[in-house]
């Protein structure tokens, strides 16, 4: 039959280029709807959007800020992830984190120097974001609470451990905010502009700081950690299968108490931006839910270091110019940003094969040939 | 097709094609089934036969070719489809409720009504009648998961008949039946014939297309390749027409050498995580340079005993000594321990245990020695290496294809096992743990397999072989242990068995379990 080998196989470029940029046109479609029901020129608030994002300087150093902070908690997830662990308590672990960043800023930030306070407020935010990833972790695998369950309570009790510390016991002298008193220098890594200050480079000032190159490291770091070290070896065959582990002499529940440890960990290094990048003292809420977002981080970027900083980037993009939008269009409220984030999270991410058919018959058209989508069989 | 004038067809396929991306899984096939009859197809694992099947029950779609029931062009859309034009399926994994009674699961998804009360009065009398009709007996208010293997087999084709099948079609049938249940379902079949039910049978037995079928269809690599009559044709010619060449089913067995001992299990007892008594009692040795061989029906225990003497799952009474190392119920060996001891497994759940499905075929080649220091380069992994060690292992044992990179669920049954087999032989062990080892693999890759098992018995290796082929237990064992009820009810050295005792050992005493 001839029919039989008109078949081909949907090209890689077309699953990996194409289909993301068909699903979030959806998403941006579906989004455009909803301004012209406001009464709102869709394309001039997609244009108002990606200006917003990238058309100046200050506003690509916004979007980068942002963008780290996603990488951080989308990359905590991801780990998680691999180990068949669904951590939601990103948010909590960077909370706590941020707290173990203050308290050395705190301690040290008028003996120590820059080079070596910074390093250990690094260390200590780990170490405090990573033990509050591995009770929930620990509850698991030796208990057998449910780690979403735990990881979401735990949330809840950083939120409150911080609140009262802010409120009760680190709140600066004479202060009516809760938050700690400003750290001085040593405590602060510096900005962006700063950086390209010493190349004889002059950048518009921004929030974005050196914690960006450390976010493409630690996607780096994870990567080689998840597909070319043993641990990793034993995350994933955890992850996929814990018959497989228990199998192969793979202790899972001192997986399962690693991965967590890291992945609280990497949640924690959202602090390096917030606190010791820009706010420079430890706040009520600066976590403000890039915790949660970085699971749909994740998810986007397909629980892959690659895929999780460009889908950072986007975000990040949708953060900044949906700010600018809600600033530029007064029908537009900060909900609707919101609600324009969810529908690329929906498109992307949950309905994310969706299109792929679609994708493959309209080639399957210009080419004359019968073009077969992955996992058909 | 050279075929005497036909009349009665009950189903005929003309020119089917279907492709999954690359792979033809069938590839201009033509059958015809006459009414009445019981037809067997068989073919090797991948040759097509269940892609066929499910073609045939609405499943998937033929991509060219036509399918007739009684003559007629259908189109089968749906699996309601082929149900109403009278195509009953029975699953090789029972499609069944456990917490349901038999009458329940019969009428699942054919209730009339919104009420049950009224239908379910009148399925158990369209039961009792299939029951009279074909010898079909089942307590129709037995719950299905406490009712033994077989019985809810014969719930499974009550489902079909209920559903007004006229064509049966039953796929692997007797992979989880006693030699007796299997004889039980024959007649069943047989009496089903005789009530003008048409009857397909899959399988990889060669032993069954011969009992039981009156006629038979050959596939191989997605084709059909020949018909017979059963009466005209015999085991060696179907083998080889499934193979396509010629095939060596005799395995040259020299006397066993045996050495010292290497397991001691003494009085081992096991429980399941719910605290069930799985194992009890059991207590036997294995010596170098024979195989032991644990024949029982499947879920008797000897999954467990296996698992516990693996590392995998504790014991709860009784110790066993492995190379000289003693395991009791305080002390758990790990399954590491044990490889570095010389004590490899090859699991019976290969899908699960054996190999991680989304890992490419070079890194399930480490499954389990994936800390070993030679796959290194500094700290990490050495993707190079390991490539080169999986080549190896796939040019040694002939894995197809072979290509280090593939993903393992991609292989076929049979290279999936011939991995797995290939990467804890290649370790040297002194004691080898063996389940299932030919379980959904092809003749070709279980002769080889049954070879390098006896190479390695014969280089002085303790084998402990559990498989519910009885055929296999009774071609490689040199003793052969009945396990039923999680007990070892009886031991019989090999050349003294023969099947009829063994499956009588392996069913009687499960009878006498439940009184």
């Amino acid at each position: 039959m001839s029919s039989a080998d008109n078949t081909v196989h949907m090209p890689t470029w077309l699953r990996v280029g194409v289909v993301p940029l068909v699903n979030l046109s959806m998403a941006l479609f579906v989004s455009g709807l909803i301004f012209w029901i406001i009464g709102e020129n869709p394309i001039e608030a997609v244009r108002l959007m990606i200006y917003g994002a990238f058309g100046y300087q200050e506003a690509i150093g916004y979007t980068l800020f942002y963008a780290t902070n996603f990488i951080f908690t989308g990359l905590a997830v991801a780990v998680a992830f691999h180990a068949g662990l669904f951590n939601i308590g990103g948010e909590g672990q960077a909370y706590v984190g941020g707290l173990g960043m203050a308290l050395m800023a705190l301690a040290f930030d008028d003996v120590l120097p820059v080079y070596l306070l910074v390093p250990l407020c690094l260390v200590s935010g780990a170490v405090f974001g990573a033990a509050w990833g591995a009770v929930p972790g620990w509850l698991q695998a030796y208990r057998g609470s449910h780690i979403v369950i735990t990881t979401i309570m735990f949330n809840f009790i950083a939120s409150a451990l911080l609140g009262y510390l802010l409120v009760s016991v680190l709140i600066a002298p004479g202060s009516m905010a809760p938050e700690t008193r400003k750290f001085l220098d040593s405590a602060s890594i510096p900005y962006l502009y700063e950086i390209a200050a010493w190349f004889g480079v002059e950048l518009s000032r921004s929030p974005a700081n050196g914690s960006l190159f450390i976010a493409l490291i630690c996607a780096f770091g994870l990567w080689l950690y998840i597909w070319r070290s043993p641990s990793g070896y034993a995350l994933r065959t955890v992850g996929f299968s814990e018959r497989a582990a228990s199998y192969s002499g793979i202790d899972a529940r001192k997986v399962t108490v690693i991965t967590m440890c890291l992945s609280g960990g990497l949640a924690a290094m959202m602090g390096l931006n917030e606190i010791l990048g820009t706010q420079h003292r430890l706040l009520l809420n600066f976590t403000a839910g890039y915790g949660f977002t970085g699971i749909a981080v994740s998810l986007m970027g397909r629980n892959h270091p690659v895929g999780i900083v460009l889908a950072s980037l986007l975000f990040g993009a949708l953060y900044q110019g949906g700010a600018e939008l809600a600033f530029d269009m007064p029908k537009v409220t900060r909900e609707m940003v919101v609600a324009i984030q969810g529908l690329v999270i929906l498109f992307s991410g949950a309905l994310a094969y969706m299109s792929e058919p679609w994708v493959a018959w309209v080639y399957g058209k210009l080419i004359g040939k019968h073009v077969i989508v992955e996992g058909a069989v | 097709m050279p075929q005497a004038p036909v009349i009665d067809l009950a189903i005929e396929l003309r020119g089917v094609h279907k492709r999954f991306g690359d792979v033809h899984a069938n590839r201009d096939v033509d059958l015809q089934i006459r009414k009445g009859s019981i037809h067997g197809i068989i073919g090797e694992n991948g040759a097509g036969k269940s892609t066929l099947m499910s073609i045939l029950y609405g499943f998937y779609k033929a991509d060219a070719g036509e399918v007739l029931i009684d003559g007629q062009v259908v189109r089968l859309a749906n699996s309601r489809a082929a149900i109403e034009a009278g195509i009953g399926m029975v699953h090789q994994h029972f499609m069944l409720v456990d917490t349901f009674s038999v009458l329940e699961n019969v009428m699942l998804g054919a209730e009339q009504g919104m009420a049950l009360a009224p239908s379910a009065a009148a399925a158990r009398e369209q039961l009792q009648h299939l029951a009279d009709n074909y010898q079909l007996n089942v307590d129709p208010d037995a719950l299905v998961g406490e009712l033994p293997v077989g019985e809810q087999q014969r719930t499974e084709i009550l489902k079909a008949l209920y559903r007004g099948a006229r064509v049966l079609i039953l796929d692997e049938p007797t992979g989880v039946l006693t030699p007796q249940e299997a004889d039980q379902l024959f007649r069943i079949l047989r009496a089903l014939r005789e009530q003008g039910v048409t009857i397909l049978l899959i399988t990889h037995k060669l032993r069954e297309v011969m009992d039981v079928t009156d006629s038979v269809s050959v596939m191989r690599l997605g084709e059909m390749v020949a018909h017979r009559e059963t009466a005209e044709t015999s085991e060696r010619e179907l083998a080889e027409l499934m193979v396509g060449g010629s095939v060596d089913l005799e395995l040259n067995k020299s006397l066993p050498n045996t050495g010292e001992v290497l397991l001691e299990v003494k009085n081992l007892g096991v429980r399941d995580a719910r605290g069930v008594q799985v194992c009890r009692q059991i207590s036997f040795n294995i010596r170098a340079g024979e195989i032991v061989g644990v024949a029982g029906v499947s879920g008797n225990g000897q999954s467990e005993l296996l698992e516990v003497l693996a590392g995998i799952e504790p014991l709860s009474a009784g110790s066993f000594n492995v190379l000289g190392q003693e395991v009791d119920s305080k002390y758990k060996i790990n399954p590491k321990t044990l490889r570095s001891l010389g004590v490899n497994h090859v699991p019976e759940d290969r899908h699960r245990l054996g190999m991680v499905k989304p890992f490419s075929a070079a890194e399930t080649s480490i499954l389990g020695y994936h800390d070993d220091p030679v796959y290194r380069r500094g700290p990490l992994i050495d993707g190079d290496k390991v490539t080169a060690h999986c080549q190896a292992l796939m040019n040694d044992f002939d894995v197809r294809p072979p290509d280090p990179s593939l993903r393992s669920a991609a292989f076929s049954g049979g290279n999936q096992q011939k991995l797995i087999i290939a990467r804890e032989i290649e370790r040297e062990p002194k004691l080898m743990l063996v389940g299932q080892p030919t379980r959904g693999v092809d003749i070709g890759a279980i002769a080889l397999i049954h070879r390098r098992l006896l190479a390695l018995r014969d280089a002085g290796v303790g084998i402990l072989l559990v498989s519910v082929e009885l055929d296999e237990i009774l071609a490689l064992s040199d003793r052969i242990l009945v396990m039923c009820g999680g007990e070892l009810v009886g031991e019989v050295p090999a050349g003294d068995a023969d099947k009829a005792q063994l499956g009588l050992m392996m069913a009687n005493a499960r009878e006498v379990e439940n009184v």
